[in-house]
């Protein structure tokens, strides 16, 4: 029993609990089919390029990944979600475009400018679009999702004026090298991987991860101990666009065009369902960054193991809300309470009957 | 000091409303040519807003509480596509189906208070999973496009309730009577009935307890989960007469049938006044904030030329105006 205990009062129980049983779910599947049971796990090398189930989660997951990191900084900060990033994916991803194919120009063969430059003008874009919302946020003292409201409903239709309008293409391999093979690996999981270990250094070797949980917690108290709040949950929001940005531009090289309609549509909730996922209260404060990043690669998980057993791309979303539904019920406080009360009444009839 | 907090809030509504009637007034003077003065372009507006007014209303009431409902948009695709499949596929009545999809509301806001109210969950991830599962059962259900021919349904669509005044001749010389469609006497009924609900009853004034302060509410004696939670209900419903309303603007079901609906209640809601922190607002701010949030829309449609983008960067921009100015507002009585 304490052994039990021990395991699920873990820090990071519920997320690999989660990505277990979906692993769980897929050897099953297999098995059941008449498939190697160990299908999922297989990884293989297929004209140089590495292959496999795995490989397509992770390949596939970089970009919730990399948004949940800016996600995690923000919902730890500003005890706010910030629902604006996947419209900054797209306007990033617009942006980025329009600079590479010259306005105006709906399919380019040759870039108008430096690879380098283009993808710069797209992440910096991010950076200002979260330089927007942290403003609001940290120095107006604007509700978080009201403030972030704005861009999510105006940043997609700003992207749709760079581009005039039509889906631009940029028919070039130099572009679409971020969504494409860095040798036998996929791009995308190594810049997903390059974000998490900055961010995560950033965090272990500088105070900033504490600070930002300090200011989660108490912003007044953070104030009063010496630390500039605004500043810090400035700088979150910043972090969180910049993500946005890099994610933008990986969505937008996998299909070497910038479709501002449906680039980054709904990543902002799975995005946050893997903060949530990953064991970090929504109510600000402590936060885990491997949880959140566990959290992001279950979701992709899940919406692959959903689609291999066949369920369509429109209806997938009723599991999904299944499973938020169950996952936060479990965290939820009175339900803790409900679940401690029922142990501790078993535990005090075993004593009576020990007596 | 109450006299002072009331005044701020007065003068956000009253700027709102004064806005409404420039922005029309600039429309008329601009586009005369095109008959944007014309009355039936203004009722124009209130048909093609009908549905959003009433949910605009539920979403008020909730957003008085502190919370939040994203799920109001697919909710709205859940009704049209259960009412457009059950007509023609499943060969029901309408009326009944009417009375399902109301019921479905109801249901549907029980399950997600029950969540906010006494699991004491986030509302806005609470109602971002009724999102993703209203949406997703309305792929269950087809993804399909189906349009509805049902007889008592298209006759309930195209009943036009004319008004007795403010006959004019159109361009073409004929003499064109206003009017309205039922939908809109639905959707103002339900205004005037959620104005004199928040502004009487107790239920209504306690919305605006527990959102003004939560432990002030329970100390007083206020059943807070019980208050969210019939909130909850009320949006919910209050989104299926919406939804229905919708229905007869369209015509159909849709798998991305109002897609983003809930973020036009949400801004119209803020434009009109409601604090997301709850406790301040009331409806007449929302239903003017609709009435903004179409008047842009109609004024894109009208110029012809410019992308329709425009419109949403329209009311956004306006959306950062109206939380700026309720910020400094804020501020300014702070420091007081």
């Amino acid at each position: 029993m304490n052994k039990v205990k021990k395991i699920t009062g873990m820090a990071l129980f519920l997320p690999v609990f989660c990505m277990l049983l979906v692993m769980l779910v897929n050897v099953i599947y297999d098995a059941a089919n008449g498939n190697f049971a160990f299908n999922f796990f297989t990884i293989s090398v297929r004209n140089g390029i590495l292959y496999g189930r795995l490989i397509d989660i992770l390949n596939r997951g970089s970009e919730i990944a990399i948004l949940a990191i800016g996600m995690t900084l923000v919902v730890s900060s500003s005890a706010g979600t910030d629902i604006s990033v996947g419209s900054v994916m797209s306007l990033s991803a617009s942006f980025c475009c329009m600079l590479l194919a010259g306005y105006g120009v709906a399919s380019a063969s040759t870039l108008a400018m430096p690879l380098f430059l283009g993808v710069l003008g797209g992440i910096l874009m991010g950076c200002v679009c979260g330089a927007f919302n942290g403003f609001l946020v940290a120095y107006l003292n604007v509700q978080p999702m009201v403030a972030t409201l704005i861009l999510f409903s105006a940043a997609r239709a700003i992207g749709l004026l760079l581009c005039n309008n039509v889906i631009v293409y940029v028919r070039n391999d130099s572009f679409g090298f971020f969504g494409s093979f860095l040798g036998p690996v996929p791009t995308p999981i190594v810049i997903a991987a390059l974000c998490i270990l900055v961010i995560s250094l950033l965090l272990r070797y500088t105070a900033l991860g504490l600070y930002i949980q300090s200011v989660g917690i108490n912003k007044k108290a953070s104030r009063i101990a010496g630390l500039n709040s605004e500043k810090i949950i400035f700088l979150c929001y910043i972090v969180c666009g910049l993500c946005a940005g890099i994610a933008g531009i990986v969505a937008s090289s996998r299909i070497t065009s910038a479709d501002s309609n449906n680039i980054g549509l709904n990543f902002e909730l799975d995005a946050i369902l893997a903060v949530a996922l990953g064991g970090n209260s929504l109510g600000g404060g402590k936060f885990r960054l491997a949880g959140s990043i566990i959290g992001a690669y279950t979701i992709q998980a899940i919406t692959t193991t959903l689609y291999a057993l066949g369920v369509s791309t429109e209806q997938a979303p009723v599991y999904k809300a299944i499973v938020v539904i169950i996952i936060v019920t479990i965290q939820a406080p009175p339900f803790k309470a409900f679940m401690k009360r029922m142990s501790d009444k078993r535990q005090l009839s075993k004593g009576g009957a020990a007596v | 000091m109450k006299n002072k907090k009331l005044n701020s809030n007065t003068l956000l509504l009253i700027i709102t409303i004064v806005l409404f009637f420039v922005m029309y007034a600039a429309g008329c003077i601009v586009y005369s040519d095109k008959g944007f003065g014309n009355i039936q372009t203004f009722l124009n507006l209130l048909i093609n807003n009908a549905g959003l007014l009433c949910v605009t209303c539920g979403m008020t009431c909730i957003m008085l509480t502190g919370g939040i409902d994203i799920s109001v948009g697919s909710l709205i695709a859940l009704d049209c596509m259960i009412l457009a499949v059950g007509m023609e596929h499943w060969g029901m009545s309408a009326p009944v189906l009417c009375i399902i999809v109301l019921l479905i509301g109801i249901v549907f806001g029980m399950v997600q208070g029950f969540c906010v109210g006494y699991l004491k969950i986030q509302p806005f991830i609470v109602t971002m999973a009724g999102m993703f599962f209203g949406r997703g059962m309305t792929a269950v259900i087809s993804t399909n496009q189906v349009s509805i021919s049902n007889e008592w349904f298209v006759k309930l669509a195209n009943t036009k309730i004319e008004l007795p005044f403010g006959a004019y001749t159109n361009n073409k010389g004929a003499l064109q009577i206003p009017f309205v469609r039922l939908t809109v006497v639905v959707a103002l009924i339900v205004l005037v009935v959620i104005f004199l609900m928040l502004r009487y009853t107790k239920f209504g004034r306690s919305l605006y307890a527990v959102g003004g302060n939560e432990q002030s509410a329970v100390m007083m004696g206020l059943n807070v989960p019980m208050t969210k939670l019939k909130a909850y209900v009320l949006s919910s419903f209050l989104c299926s007469i919406g939804g229905i309303c919708f229905c007869l603007n369209t015509m159909s079901g849709n798998v991305q049938q109002a897609t983003g609906l809930e973020m036009d209640a949400i801004s119209s809601s803020v434009i009109g006044g409601t604090l997301l922190t709850g406790g301040v607002g009331n409806v007449i701010g929302s239903f003017f904030g609709v009435m903004i949030n179409g008047t842009i829309s109609t004024l894109v449609k009208t110029n012809g030329k410019l992308l329709s983008s425009w419109s949403n960067i329209a009311v956004a921009a306006l959306l950062c105006f109206f939380i700026v100015l309720q910020s400094v507002f804020a501020k300014i009585k702070e420091k007081k």
